[in-house]
């Protein structure tokens, strides 16, 4: 069998964790620039707050309800994201993690049900995050399982086991919350008439084959209890990282955007050190503001490469700042900015360049200390000057709660 | 650097480190230094500290009422979450919409949470009361400077 951990409302608890206050209220997180909701607690949900809705439209929704509005806080989530990761393997050795906040878990050798349930209660002490657990014998339907365990359980469990249940389950569940189901697709589904997993089952595999894809076959033969997916144990080396942003405020001047293009470039580079990657190119990326159809519109987009892969900080700035000239135009306001690195290779399988007049060493030990130091101190506290420190198209984050478990200076406070 | 037949380049295999120990005093020709053969791992606090990593969280604390407990205002406490809570130990807790660090004290009927200064009075837990463990304390750190 396999198990679909997934959090509940994992945005909502990490917030609740660290602050009990919040208990039973409704929270919503916001998006990058405080945009749009991304996460709801079930409270929130029952008040007829929906996903994506921007934060403006539901102002008065959130004064009159006293809804807690924060906003997204990736240290904190990521560290305990961290954390309730590594507490499940400690319980089942075999596990894929999926999102920040689901994990597939391999319960083949773990079929009864108490250890599945001493498994939720583990995360939520050492953690204080509610999780919910699906058990089936495919991934779609252990999606599928976690769906009811959260929707209709009181000890967040539910298993999906025989056929009859299957059939059951499938008929009342909705097409378009099947994985990898997305808005389009149910849509065009619901045209054809398949409004449920089970009409969905049912229909033509042909059918499905020629007018969708073959993942939607693939789909349908695992609501069917035939294993398509297994887990993916390695995780893969990325073979591109992103890093881009809209800004808070709107940016016209070169140095500005050249200061937000080198920050991201940095983060890439640092992402790129903690996988023990390099790169050999770099792409990167301007917008106007699409929502300004007045304003003239502009996206352009470039990529360079490196002649010796890399992961320095100093040599992907220099790089992206490059690429960065060549795209700008004065007569243009932009919006968004982004840095993409890619074509990654492990960095102790690098070629290296018999024209290079990097010293290298030099330069790793170097980024080694930055990583270490920025590690301690926080993102960003050792920096290029080429991103700058007056960060006016930095996010706009009015609500952030504190890094609670990655910052000392930030760690709860107790009046005793 | 392929243009050319007549002479071809190989481009060295230096990525891949080779793992050593680390010689902190150098090597020099003179006398070896006689500790190099008992070169160990430096000590890490964590391993002395930090029993159950993601089960700790870090606290800090201001305020007199566990000065007994040689709990002194501005020290971090290490909070395990992982552990069972038993009578006798120093908890972080929540109680009635603010956190606090007390000591637990259960007798047969009732439980209890102590300060460690005869200046604050027992608090007895009763069933109205908002009342949720946050973690044990299993360490507290005391800066001299």
């Amino acid at each position: 069998m396999i198990g679909l951990a997934d959090c509940n409302n994992f945005y909502a608890s990490c917030e609740r964790a660290f602050n009990p206050k919040l208990r039973n209220k409704p929270i919503v997180v916001l998006s990058n620039n405080d945009g749009c909701v991304i996460a709801r607690s079930n409270e929130a949900r029952a008040l007829g707050i929906k996903m994506g809705e921007p934060a403006f439209k539901i102002k008065s929704l959130i004064d009159k309800n006293k809804v807690n509005v924060f906003s997204t806080n990736f240290a904190l989530y990521g560290d305990m994201s961290d954390r309730v990761m590594s507490v499940m393997r400690e319980e089942v050795e075999v596990m894929e993690v999926y999102s920040i906040d689901e994990a597939f878990l391999d319960f083949s050798d773990l079929v009864d049900l108490d250890r599945a349930l001493a498994l939720i209660k583990k995360v939520k002490q050492w953690t204080g995050i509610p999780i919910s657990i699906g058990l089936a014998p495919t991934k779609s339907l252990a999606k599928v399982a976690n769906h009811i365990a959260k929707k209709h359980t009181k000890k967040g469990i539910f298993i999906l086991d025989d056929e009859d249940l299957i059939k059951r389950a499938l008929n009342v569940f909705p097409v378009e919350d099947l994985w990898g189901v997305g808005r389009k697709y149910a849509k065009r589904l619901k045209q054809s008439g398949i409004r449920t997993a089970l009409e969905f089952i049912s229909a033509d595999e042909g059918w499905i084959r020629r007018n969708f894809s073959v993942n939607a076959v693939r789909l349908q033969k695992e609501l069917k209890g035939e294993k398509c997916y297994d887990l993916e144990l390695t995780t893969q080396r990325k073979n591109n990282i992103c890093t881009a942003r809209s800004f808070g405020k709107e940016v016209k001047s070169c140095k500005k955007l050249s200061e937000a293009v080198s920050t991201f470039a940095n983060t890439c580079a640092t992402k790129l050190r903690k996988e023990k990657s390099c790169c050999s190119k770099i792409s990167v990326f301007i917008t106007t503001n699409p929502f300004k159809p007045n304003a003239k519109q502009y996206h352009p987009y470039i990529t360079l490469n490196f002649e010796t892969p890399t992961n320095d900080s100093m040599e992907i700035v220099n790089m992206a700042n490059k690429a960065l000239e060549y795209i700008y135009r004065d007569d243009c306001v932009y919006k968004k900015a982004g840095v993409i690195v890619g074509n990654t290779t492990p960095q102790d399988e690098v070629q290296m360049s018999l024209f290079d007049t990097i010293n290298r060493d030099k330069q790793k030990k170097l980024m080694y200390s930055v990583d270490k130091i920025n590690m301690l101190m926080g993102r960003d506290k050792i920096r290029l000057a080429a991103q700058g420190f007056a960060r006016k198209w930095k996010l706009r984050q009015e609500k952030l709660s504190p890094c609670y478990t990655t910052r000392f200076a930030d760690v709860l406070t107790i009046k005793i | 650097m392929k243009k050319t037949k007549a002479l071809e380049f190989y481009t060295a295999e230096v990525g891949k480190p080779l793992q050593m120990p680390y010689f902190e005093n150098g090597v020099s020709a003179g006398f070896p230094s006689p500790a190099t053969d008992y070169l160990d791992a430096k000590l890490d606090l964590n391993d002395l500290l930090v029993e159950h990593p993601s089960a700790t969280y870090y606290v800090r604390v201001i305020g007199d009422s566990m000065i007994g407990a040689g709990i002194v205002s501005g020290d971090l406490l290490v909070v395990d979450k992982s552990l069972e809570v038993s009578n006798n130990c120093i908890v972080v807790a929540y109680l009635d919409g603010e956190f606090t660090v007390k000591r637990i004290k259960k007798t047969k009927t009732k439980m209890f949470l102590n300060a460690e200064n005869d200046n604050y009075k027992p608090i007895e837990i009763t069933k109205d009361m908002d009342f949720v463990v946050f973690g044990v304390v299993a360490h507290s750190i005391h800066h001299f400077v």
